[in-house]
């Protein structure tokens, strides 16, 4: 076979340019434009745990499952609700079976069975995706299938996740889990449709006492919101960075 | 709850104390597969390029194998994945809509690269023979050598230009590849080390020592699956030839060559003094500094998983085998012996650090175990048990076979250099 110098590069550039122009029809849009093209959002949804209201009677994880069709006994919950029992002699006694969906009336914590005269303080603390600022599962995603919408709620398209895993790990909060139907990875998302309608999250308008509400950051005038930038509030495992948006009224040192 | 539903994670992960709810052994045993055929295929490609790049003469028979072996292995690398993906048919987005944040997602292009140095080194290391083949099959009869020799020329391409120039132009482009190659196999396997260390939520993982310790024990494993297949194919092909009681010429299988054997047997222990070094410096960094996740990390490490981690792992795994090589009047079946404990010690690694890293519960206050599903009552059972894992092990056997049917990588004198 002979191919002179001037062929080769003749081919070489002609192969090129067939094979690159098709892809001009593509263009690269900057970041700045792809901001500009969503509008900036007035919303900021964040959400309270009242921990001291909170009676671990488990109407949320209920009303969660039942509302986001989350199979009723499979053992994955959106949100769910943690006993925490700390006895005199120090220990921390935590359980969450079945994420609390069925309350809290034994007095037994991984099969033993804790004296009421031995406690000294009792304690639940629900639980829910907290909607990062900085979300680590969004960035692991290699896919793209999870992202984070303009109001701060990070969303998951089902058509297009490949089931890997790697948000579900990269999660410092456990809240993530594969849909046992589905066979995507799944969280709690705030009830968005229900949210982005003008309605409280299933979890929210279920419970009795007040323990969650529901928050649009953005507005000064948002009586929850006022609770938040006024009152002294915490929120769970900042050290990871993830800049968590589910804030903890009377969150305890003992909280994992 | 209709017995179709099944939570992914539930049937292997027992837990203990408290875990979150949500909380499975989420990466099993694939995952385990995963790193490690990754790092045999690194580690085969070191090995090869020892002798392309670095002219170690006395590596140039285990370093054709090893190239040609890499290939086999290099499939392999993506099946672990692809067994353990929710929706294996969207197996191809990381590559339509890479989302580039994700350390996942650059795979396929890292992939896909090192897939095209190592087949074209291959290529430019044999096309001689290709050429040849073709030649000598030319006037044969039968369909079979038709087949076969249609085969040859597709492989050479249409370049049948085997003057002395030519082939000097194949070598430099060998060497040239072999050297990039290099970089890029330490690339793949310590990307698959990101993969890991770059998980914050961890704290097992996460450590910017991660990748290097995986290219090191990649190399270290890759190096000693080499040796031991060589080993036993040059072993077996001699047995065999003394059962027929053919003579044995100069040219031909005299089993394999103590000289090959002793200097690969020097490059595997300095790695594996390498790797070894780097992950006591890891444990006892986590143990002097001592941060939050420290209490659970002992606890599993020193109590759960002791007998994997010290027993397996450093003892039987790299211990053992580090006497093995080093007392004085080593014979080919000790070298066997330590080459197979290397390997087990390579896979305890991966499986200490997958495994281990899911073996406690995000809460810090609980743990999980891992009961490897052996009997298969399920696809899932069975991708994530241990009949998949011998699926995914037995793979490259079976490739290598096949393509050293056209490139006989054992064959004295048929490569071009």
């Amino acid at each position: 076979m002979t191919c002179s110098r001037r062929d080769f590069l003749k081919d070489a550039v002609g192969g090129t340019l067939a094979s690159v122009m098709p892809l001009s029809a593509f263009t690269f849009i900057s970041s700045a434009e792809a901001k500009a093209a969503i509008a900036e959002s007035k919303v900021r949804w964040a959400f309270l745990v009242d921990t001291n209201k909170c009676v671990g009677c488990g109407l949320c994880v209920k009303a969660c499952k039942n509302e986001n069709e989350i199979p009723y006994d499979a053992e994955v919950t959106r949100t769910w609700v943690e006993r925490y029992v700390i006895t005199k002699d120090g220990k921390t006694h935590i359980d969450s079976p079945m994420g609390g969906r069925d309350g809290y009336t034994s007095m037994e914590i991984d099969g033993q069975e804790i004296d009421p005269d031995n406690i000294d303080k009792a304690f639940f603390v629900p639980k829910l995706c907290n909607q990062c600022d900085n979300p680590a599962c969004v960035q692991v995603c290699p896919v793209g299938a999870t992202y984070q919408t303009n109001d701060g709620v990070v969303l998951i398209d089902r058509n297009w996740c490949i089931g890997c895993g790697y948000c579900i790990m990269a999660c410092p909060y456990g809240v993530r889990f594969f849909h046992p139907v589905h066979k995507v990875a799944d969280k709690c998302n705030f009830c968005y449709h229900r949210i982005s309608k003008g309605m409280e999250p299933a979890c929210v308008e279920c419970c009795s006492f007040g323990a969650r509400r529901l928050a649009n950051l953005k507005d000064p005038d948002d009586p929850v919101t006022k609770i938040i930038t006024t009152e002294r509030v915490a929120v769970l495992k900042d050290e990871y960075g993830t800049k968590p948006h589910v804030f903890y009224l009377g969150l305890d040192a003992n909280v994992r | 709850m209709p017995e179709d539903i099944i939570v992914h994670g539930i049937e292997w992960t027992v837990k203990e104390l408290f875990v979150y709810p949500n909380e499975y052994i989420y990466w099993s045993i694939q995952i385990v597969m995963y790193p490690y055929m990754t790092g045999l295929v690194a580690g085969a490609f070191v090995l090869s390029s020892l002798y392309h790049v670095f002219g170690q003469k006395e590596l140039k028979e285990i370093a054709q194998f090893s190239l040609v072996f890499s290939l086999a292995l290099l499939p392999v690398a993506a099946l672990p994945l692809l067994l353990h993906l929710q929706q294996p048919t969207r197996a191809m987005e990381p590559l339509l809509t890479p989302h580039f944040t994700s350390a996942i997602a650059a795979f396929g292009i890292v992939f896909t690269t090192y897939a095209l140095i190592v087949l074209s080194e291959i290529w430019f290391v044999y096309r001689k023979y290709f050429v040849e083949q073709v030649h000598a099959l030319k006037d044969k009869p039968g369909l079979s050598n038709a087949m076969t020799r249609m085969v040859y020329r597709i492989l050479t391409i249409g370049a049948y230009d085997v003057d002395a120039d030519a082939i000097r132009v194949d070598k430099k482009a060998a060497t040239v590849l072999a050297a990039i190659g290099i970089p890029v196999a330490c690339f793949l396997h310590g990307y698959a080390g990101f993969i890991f260390g770059s998980v914050k939520a961890n704290a097992l993982w996460m450590s910017p020592l991660m990748p290097v310790i995986f290219i090191m024990s990649a190399v270290v494993s890759g190096i000693a699956l080499c040796m031991l297949t060589y080993i036993v194919i040059r072993e077996w092909q001699a047995f065999r030839r003394r059962r027929q009681g053919g003579v044995l010429e100069a040219s031909e299988i005299k089993g394999a060559e103590k000289h090959v054997i002793d200097s690969a047997t020097r490059y595997l222990v300095g790695f594996l003094v390498a790797a070894i070094s780097l992950e006591m410096l890891d444990l006892i960094f986590r143990g002097y500094t001592a941060m939050k996740s420290w209490d659970i990390l002992r606890s599993v490490m020193y109590g759960k998983d002791f007998m994997n981690i010290f027993v397996l792992q450093y003892t039987l795994g790299n211990l053992v085998p580090f006497v093995l090589l080093l007392l004085p009047g080593r014979t080919m079946k000790r070298t066997v012996l330590a080459l197979l404990l290397v390997l087990f010690g390579v896979f305890m690694m991966r499986w200490n650090v997958v495994i281990g890293g899911q073996a406690f519960s995000l809460s810090f206050s609980g743990y999980m175990h891992y009961e490897i599903p052996i009997i298969p009552h399920s696809v899932e059972t069975f991708k994530e048990g241990l009949f998949g894992a011998l699926t995914v092990i037995s793979v490259p056997f079976i490739l290598f076979w096949i393509i050293n049917k056209f490139v006989p990588s054992l064959q004295r004198e048929t490569s071009s250099e």
